[in-house]
């Protein structure tokens, strides 16, 4: 029973794997196994299915870890504390795996690693945030109050996270989908005109998007499961060492 | 509300006695503006460097001076007897106004500083400046004393304040530099509608919270 979230996960991950690298990318797609070419884009609007998904489950982590902060200031119960952590300790993976991707993609279509563009941006704050979560942590050495105050911190710093994931992405100018952009032939600022902000994706590119998006999210759960179990093993097995 | 005004009171006349947290960040504003002197020379910059220059003295000016309220009564131990006199409401709001006038004084000596220092900083609209720089103190003030508050409590107070502020008031200060960069440009309020509303809505978020979450951090 307790297996069947790891064999799920196993047989998704590897069918997000074969549909999103296999599929070639032609002109004019005749069946369901060939994904249509984007101009601009060509074999790399592959890498969405893996950008993507690594930057949604980032902001995932963080939301989880938030929650559970709260569950422990109202139940002041310590494996509240614990899941948040572990829920953390797994955003930061993402969110370096989501800026690596992110980087990788920016190099090969808009000429270099780093541009500044506000979700670039807005994943650099994310990355500082989580290591200020952290530092905060290690400079805490009473359980109780690391808990306590590294709930309050990340609640406070959630607070900023729709400014730079919701509002300034799309208020500034930038390279993204959704961020306003400056139209080449009159030079004045305009709104978006990509089509992957209102979801012209594919039919088929669709169905390996979100099955990609369910399967890291499955992923991250189990991760976030078994992470928390260690967790819990290791406390139980100090106070029982404390006790004896 | 008395009771924080008379910790206000407490924490400002304290201040005017012994000058600890004055006296150095006049210097520190004059030494981090003579920094910035020598590095630019006589060349001249543009808009953006003006503006991003201003508010990372703001910032840093900020980080070095504001946690001394709650590191102070934390170290001297008298954390204990404040808690006992007032609720923690008033214990924020009163520290809240300290800092918020403290911020308000370095603030308005580094904008004077920068407008006389360098040649290349001109605010063609003061509406939008001056706007922005109360909404922005505002957000600082409030941002940086809920993170005093955390700070006080860790071991490492000095070099911890800054990382924790840093992505708070990340917002506040691009916020701040895209108004003062239009401000010198001499743009309307208008064209910059939405930056204000999210310093405005920021203010108000982060005070709010800080004053849902202040009693959890100060009750030990």
């Amino acid at each position: 029973m307790k297996s069947i979230l790891r064999i799920t996960v196993f047989v998704l991950i590897t069918l997000v794997l074969i549909l999103s690298i296999v599929p070639p990318i032609v002109e004019t797609p005749k069946n369901f196994f060939e994904f249509p070419l984007i101009p601009g884009l060509e074999d790399k609007a592959k890498i969405i299915f893996f950008h993507v998904p690594t930057a949604w489950l980032t902001v995932i982590a963080y939301l989880i870890a938030m929650l559970y902060g709260i569950r422990f200031l109202k139940t002041k119960d310590i494996y509240n504390d614990m899941k948040s952590v572990s829920s953390a300790a797994l955003g930061i993976v993402f969110c370096f795996l989501a800026t690596l991707t992110g980087s990788v993609w920016a190099k090969f279509t808009w000429g270099s690693f780093w541009h500044w563009d506000p979700r670039e941006t807005s994943i650099f704050i994310l990355l500082l945030i989580y290591g200020a979560y952290f530092a905060l942590r290690s400079a805490l050495d009473n359980e109780e109050k690391r808990a306590r105050l590294s709930a309050i911190y990340s609640i406070l710093a959630f607070l900023t996270t729709p400014f730079f994931i919701f509002i300034m992405p799309r208020l500034m100018i930038g390279l993204h989908p959704g961020a306003l952009e400056i139209d080449p032939t009159t030079g004045q600022v305009k709104a978006s005109s990509n089509p992957v902000i209102k979801f012209e994706m594919a039919e088929n590119m669709r169905v390996v998007f979100f099955l990609s998006l369910t399967a890291f999210t499955l992923l991250f759960f189990w991760l976030w499961n078994l992470s928390y179990r260690v967790l819990r093993l290791k406390y139980k097995l100090q106070t029982e060492m404390q006790e004896s | 509300m008395k009771k924080a005004y008379y910790i206000f009171h407490k924490d400002f006349s304290s201040e005017l006695r012994m000058r600890f947290a004055l006296n150095a960040l006049i210097m520190f504003v004059v030494v981090s503006l003579s920094t910035i002197l020598f590095a630019i020379g006589s060349e001249k910059a543009t808009e953006n460097v003006y503006a991003g220059m201003m508010w990372v003295v703001v910032f840093f000016s900020a980080m070095s001076g504001l946690s001394r309220t709650f590191v102070s009564e934390e170290e001297r131990g008298t954390n204990l007897i404040l808690s006992l006199i007032a609720h923690p409401v008033n214990i924020f709001l009163g520290k809240f106004l300290f800092n918020l006038v403290l911020i308000f004084f370095i603030n308005t000596i580094i904008a004077i500083l920068y407008l006389t220092l360098f040649s290349g900083f001109v605010i063609q609209n003061w509406y939008s400046f001056i706007l922005a720089f109360v909404l922005g103190n505002i957000g600082i003030a409030t941002s940086s004393t809920i993170i005093a508050a955390i700070i006080a409590k860790a071991n490492v107070k000095g070099t911890l304040y800054p990382v924790l502020a840093f992505p708070i008031l990340l917002p506040v200060i691009l916020m701040l530099i895209e108004i003062t960069k239009s401000a010198m440009v001499g743009e309307s309020i208008s064209e910059v509608q939405s930056e204000f509303f999210v310093l405005l809505s920021y203010d108000v978020v982060m005070l709010t919270a800080s004053l849902m979450v202040f009693d959890i951090i100060w009750k030990d």
